[in-house]
């Protein structure tokens, strides 16, 4: 079935805002928006890892925790709170980030790093990866790079960047892909799919969300000069 | 050949190009990837010759040996002091470096560092897992008594000391207060009354959000100046 999007282009992202600093008891924050999705992410630490059988002695550990918020109107499918499928996005999250984060200085401990979703419209885990990341760099760690996530996929029979919701829970069927980039290597370090595609609609899908990358990347380093730019 | 892609002082984001070629060289804060430099940390450039250095804007305070400390005594046992220094992980002190008296076999430590007390100590050493040894061996380290503890981020340590002491040497000429500086981001004020103290507060405060501009020692006097006649 073809699918065609109305409100802007099939290669085209959602409006997306950032912002760094916003949480001021952590070491570093930041919130991402993308459409109607809103990630706010916030890192603590590092701090001393317990259970101590669980610290690393030659580097510190990372540690995601994915939550959506109880308000944050996540559709009929997926329920708020801690659950089987928080969990397993906290973990994805977590191994998104570790290929750039340097933690060498700090063996024995732990940093945390929490993503809230305060309103949610598809691609969440992609927008708590843009926001995590954010988060990271603005605490002052040692990063390779950002990472951008954005999801891809196809709706219908059209391959499309960026699906919110109601794409998602296409009627002809949609099929979703969340990818993360490291954007100057172009090394991809998530990528989630099920569902039934050709080869052909999966490279595609890809390249679009490639492309998609790009903005994303500017957006975030825009966002993370200004926190630090602003003071003058 | 080689060049630079960034002026100095320009704030850069984990992942910025810094330099082309191979004729500048990576310092703390960026790396090398092929032929280009990149910066691994928020901060700002200098460049030094050849070499390419990211002076980072945030971050965690990680000891390094003969740091100057400002720690809390967060717990005694029979033969160390352990103290927290502001890192992920507490030092330790031991008895022998605790004090240069004579302690004799079985006495209270909590006599010399009871839980909760101040010190300022010298890093002793720091091993590859991070296990911190802390001395109370060396000049002007004691414990402290009086006075205000500030928590400001480590790496605007340096600013606040200014060059050879410049900016602090000119907080204490005009607040009368005593002040030490710790490496890991605490700083003990003492003044004779309050008023002084919350200047000398106020004026680190200041030096913190503006860390990163240049001709801070100016906006400092003209603060500290302007604050002084009110008071």
């Amino acid at each position: 079935m073809a699918y065609t999007r109305t409100d802007r282009a099939l290669n085209e992202l959602r409006p997306m805002e950032a912002k760094v600093g916003v949480i001021k008891n952590a070491r570093g924050s930041a919130m991402f928006k993308i459409g109607k999705t809103i990630a706010y992410a916030a890192v603590y630490g590092p701090r001393e890892m317990h259970p101590k059988f669980m610290q690393n002695v030659e580097r510190g550990t990372l540690r995601c925790n994915y939550n959506m918020m109880a308000f944050s109107g996540s559709g009929n499918r997926v329920r708020p709170g801690p659950s089987r499928r928080s969990r397993e996005i906290g973990l994805v999250t977590q191994n998104a980030l570790a290929p750039v984060i340097d933690l060498t200085e700090y063996p024995k401990t732990v940093v945390d790093v929490f993503i809230e979703l305060l309103q949610t419209d598809a691609g969440t885990r992609c927008a708590g990866i843009c926001a995590a990341s954010l988060a990271l760099a603005d605490a002052g760690f040692k990063m390779k790079d950002l990472v951008c996530a954005v999801s891809c996929g196809v709706v219908g029979d059209t391959p499309v960047v960026d699906l919110d919701y109601s794409e998602e829970s296409y009627e002809g069927g949609a099929v979703d892909i969340p990818i993360a980039v490291i954007p100057r290597t172009g090394e991809i370090t998530l990528l989630q799919l099920d569902g039934v595609l050709s080869k052909e609609q999966l490279q595609k899908a890809v390249t679009l969300a490639k492309h998609g990358i790009d903005k994303i990347y500017e957006v975030q380093k825009a966002a993370l000069r200004a926190k630090f730019t602003g003071g003058k | 050949m080689g060049k630079l892609l960034v002026e100095e002082k320009a704030i850069v984001v984990p992942g910025d190009f810094l330099a082309e070629g191979m004729d500048y060289l990576p310092a703390g804060g960026a790396f090398r990837e092929n032929d280009k430099v990149i910066s691994s940390q928020v901060g700002v450039v200098e460049i030094n010759g050849r070499l390419v250095k990211v002076i980072p804007l945030a971050g965690a305070y990680v000891p390094n040996r003969d740091d100057i400390v400002i720690g809390r005594v967060t717990d005694v046992s029979y033969s160390n002091w352990f103290v927290d220094i502001g890192y992920a992980l507490d030092a330790v002190m031991s008895l022998k470096d605790g004090t240069t008296e004579f302690i004799e076999r079985g006495a209270e430590l909590s006599e010399y560092y009871g839980i909760g007390d101040f010190v300022v100590a010298r890093v002793a050493n720091v091993t590859k897992s991070k296990m911190i040894d802390i001395s109370m061996k060396g000049p002007g380290l004691r414990k402290l008594i009086g006075g205000k503890i500030i928590q400001i981020c480590a790496v605007k340590v340096p600013r606040v000391i200014g060059k050879q002491g410049s900016m602090v040497g000119m907080i204490k000429d005009a607040t009368g207060c005593q002040i030490i500086v710790g490496q890991n981001g605490r700083i003990w004020v003492s003044g004779k009354n309050p008023e002084d103290e919350l200047l000398a507060t106020r004026a680190i405060a200041l030096i913190e959000e503006k860390a990163h501009i240049s001709g801070l020692t100016e906006v400092v006097k003209q603060f500290l100046d302007s604050n002084k006649g009110a008071q």
